[in-house]
């Protein structure tokens, strides 16, 4: 793959146009079939793909996402097997490891992050998110990422106090993730108001990080109203995850479902457009 | 995180960002309530006429003569609903009221903490919903009917082991779904500060009983407390007072079918020591993951430890030593026939350390706690003695 050396591709992913971001767990449920799903949502548009590397005992993750997890995991992934995940990926959109702070911190036989973020850096991967890392503790794993010109993305959630958000907007680069709403991942019907507080109050800090909106969208319209409420990219999982999960439970061919994907992430990635295009539609 | 929330680089507070104010929220009423005096004269008053306290110190002739030591017992198992839990849940119930909270959620493995945090959800007219994973809920069918008789929602966990990891995993759901009304209380000193820290300040009255209880048999302090070690709230409630006196700390851990067997849930005395690991939300010591959880209590199959009993035994001020599950059945069966006393499985194993260390001559006096009792463990023991 193209990525392995240089600085972060991510800021670039969002210069030109409303950011379509799908996440999936690497090797759910096997490694060939997760494979052509990532490629399968590059064509669909993705401007940056969020890659869960799985943890067997992740926090506050909705059931979607952790039977993705018990699946690739029972698939055999392993930290090793992610790094040659990304290294035989064919894509050209930069790709931002999802993982957990345990898996972060002892890989490798130095302390720290730092062994992690180069291996991960030398294979391809542009940037991390770290739900279970305090911002507190994230000095060491922020100096790895800028050694090496990796991001390190931060989540805000609409509880998150000024005080806190400041000093997560301060650690971040590459993008901001705005939890859309209170709650665990899981496909939900509508965007919000606090989705639109949130993102107001990200803009009061002044900062000029780009802004993606996570959590709960799933369709054409989610995927426009987040954008029209300010947000610069839409992040979306479980509906994706949930495919992948049918086609599993149904046996069906792992084509079928990466075309299935791919349609979602059209509809997705068009629904992101639709909102920027002329000024009038989504004003409120 | 409050700095106040480590110990020795333990702990912490590991969570996803949707839960770091609402638990930050928890820690401001915690730091302001527990230092409130009409807060305090509360619980005091609730744990003394709805709870039964102060639980008796009782020392045991029998057990003292054989093993020529004088052995002591706390008898948390006299404490309303047969174990130390309900300390923890009326303090953290009554804290919740205070912060304006109107809904208690609750993780529970063998049902023991569900059942007192029924109790108090009962007692303080709160609503109440315990996570229980559907295996569990089949083994421990009395408890389900117990919650349910007090009126809490026994909600089936219906993923991955069905058991207390995944219970917990949808109650942090739960909770961050209805953060605003809801208090979730969690049941031993683990999980993200400041739960490990609150725990242990509503656990310490065990302590600071036993202390005063025990001056007043014996004319002196104990020379060790034991404990057993899940989590470790009873351990670290019944240590806590004595942090400062020349009193040494044994922590029993359940060493399953034997240390070397891969399957018990020991982190701390375990052969194989791994580098600490964050895990629910704490920095702390897990097993190996080659080690199956495994303990023939349920209210001890943890795979991890209260962080602070990992600092404890970092600094050598407590040690930890693993007893089987056929050392803590022998307890068991002893200290019954002895003393007409029948514990719970997870205080056997404190009793299986005692008695091992009045063998190996360590201590002149120990002061064992009886977290619970053990009715009901009736149904293992009777397979296992032949009872029928």
């Amino acid at each position: 793959m193209s990525g392995g050396t240089g600085e972060s591709r991510i800021p670039a992913a969002f210069e030109s146009e409303p950011a379509f971001v799908p996440y999936l767990a690497a090797g759910d449920p096997t490694f060939e079939a997760s494979l052509a799903y990532v490629e399968a949502l590059e064509r669909a548009g993705a401007d940056v793909i969020e890659l869960g590397l799985p943890f067997s005992e992740p926090i506050a993750e909705g059931p979607t996402i952790q039977q993705a997890v018990v699946r690739s995991l029972d698939g055999g992934m392993t930290v090793e097997r992610y790094f040659e995940f990304v290294a035989a990926l064919d894509v050209d959109v930069p790709l931002v490891c999802m993982t957990y702070y345990n898996l972060i911190y002892q890989y490798g036989d130095e302390e720290g992050p730092e062994p992690f973020v180069e291996r991960a850096a030398a294979e391809g991967i542009d940037g991390f998110v770290v739900p279970d890392l305090p911002a507190e503790e994230a000095g060491p794993l922020r100096a790895a990422c800028d050694a090496h010109g990796r991001d390190l993305v931060s989540i805000v959630a609409p509880t998150t106090r000024d005080d806190r958000l400041q000093r997560l907007v301060d650690l971040s680069s590459g993008y901001l993730y705005v939890q859309a709403r209170l709650g665990v991942t899981g496909a939900r019907a509508s965007v919000s108001d606090r989705t639109t507080e949130s993102l107001a109050r990200v803009a009061e800090t002044g900062t000029d990080l780009p802004r993606a909106v996570g959590f709960g969208i799933s369709s054409f319209e989610q995927a426009r109203d987040v954008i029209a409420a300010g947000a610069d990219g839409a992040i979306v999982g479980s509906a994706l995850v949930d495919i992948v999960a049918e086609g599993h439970a149904e046996d069906r061919p792992p084509e079928e479902t990466a075309a299935e994907l791919e349609a979602l992430g059209r509809e997705l990635k068009e629904g992101a457009l639709a909102a920027a295009e002329p000024e009038a539609s989504q004003a409120d | 995180m409050a700095e106040q929330g480590t110990f020795e680089g333990y702990g912490g507070r590991h969570v996803p960002e949707p839960l770091e104010e609402p638990l930050a929220e928890l820690a401001g009423a915690f730091d302001q309530l527990k230092n409130d005096e009409a807060f305090q004269r509360e619980f005091e008053s609730l744990l003394e006429h709805f709870g039964g306290r102060p639980t008796p110190v009782f020392h045991a002739e029998t057990l003292s003569e054989r093993y020529d030591t004088e052995i002591y017992f706390k008898h948390e198992d006299l404490l309303h609903g047969g174990a130390h839990k309900l300390n923890n849940t009326l303090g953290q119930a009554l804290l919740a009221k205070r912060a304006g909270k109107e809904r208690l959620i609750a993780e529970t493995g063998a049902g023991q903490h569900g059942t007192a945090t029924a109790m108090v959800g009962a007692l303080l007219d709160m609503d109440t919903t315990v996570y229980m994973g559907r295996h569990d809920m089949g083994r421990q069918e009395m408890n389900v009917f117990r919650m349910r008789l007090m009126g809490a929602d026994v909600e089936p966990v219906e993923r991955g082991n069905e058991g207390l990891a995944e219970a917990v995993d949808a109650a942090m759901e739960d909770l961050i779904e209805r953060t605003d009304e809801t208090h979730y209380l969690v049941g031993s000193a683990v999980g993200p500060d400041p739960f490990p820290r609150m725990v242990r300040h509503f656990q310490s009255v065990i302590g600071r009983e036993a202390r005063e209880q025990v001056q007043e048999l014996h004319g002196d302090l104990p020379d060790a407390c034991v404990a057993c070690v899940g989590g470790g709230s009873n351990a670290i409630g019944l240590f806590h007072a004595f942090k400062d006196d020349d009193v040494a700390f044994y922590g029993a851990e359940p060493a399953g079918k034997g240390l070397n067997s891969g399957q018990h849930s020991a982190p701390l005395s375990a052969t194989e020591r791994e580098d600490p690991e964050v895990f629910q939300g704490m920095r702390t010591r897990v097993i190996d993951d080659g080690t199956e959880n495994h303990s023939v209590s349920a209210g001890l199959d943890y795979p991890a430890v209260g962080p602070e009993h990992a600092a404890l035994q970092e600094l050598g001020r407590a040690e930890y030593h693993g007893i089987t599950d056929e050392e803590a059945l022998a307890a068991f069966r002893e200290l019954s026939e002895a003393e007409g006393i029948i514990p719970a499985l997870e205080p056997s194993h404190a009793i299986a350390l005692a008695c091992k260390l009045a063998e190996a001559d360590r201590h002149d006096t120990l002061l064992v706690n009886l977290c619970g009792r053990g009715d009901k463990d009736m149904r293992t023991a009777a397979e296992q003695f032949d009872l029928s």
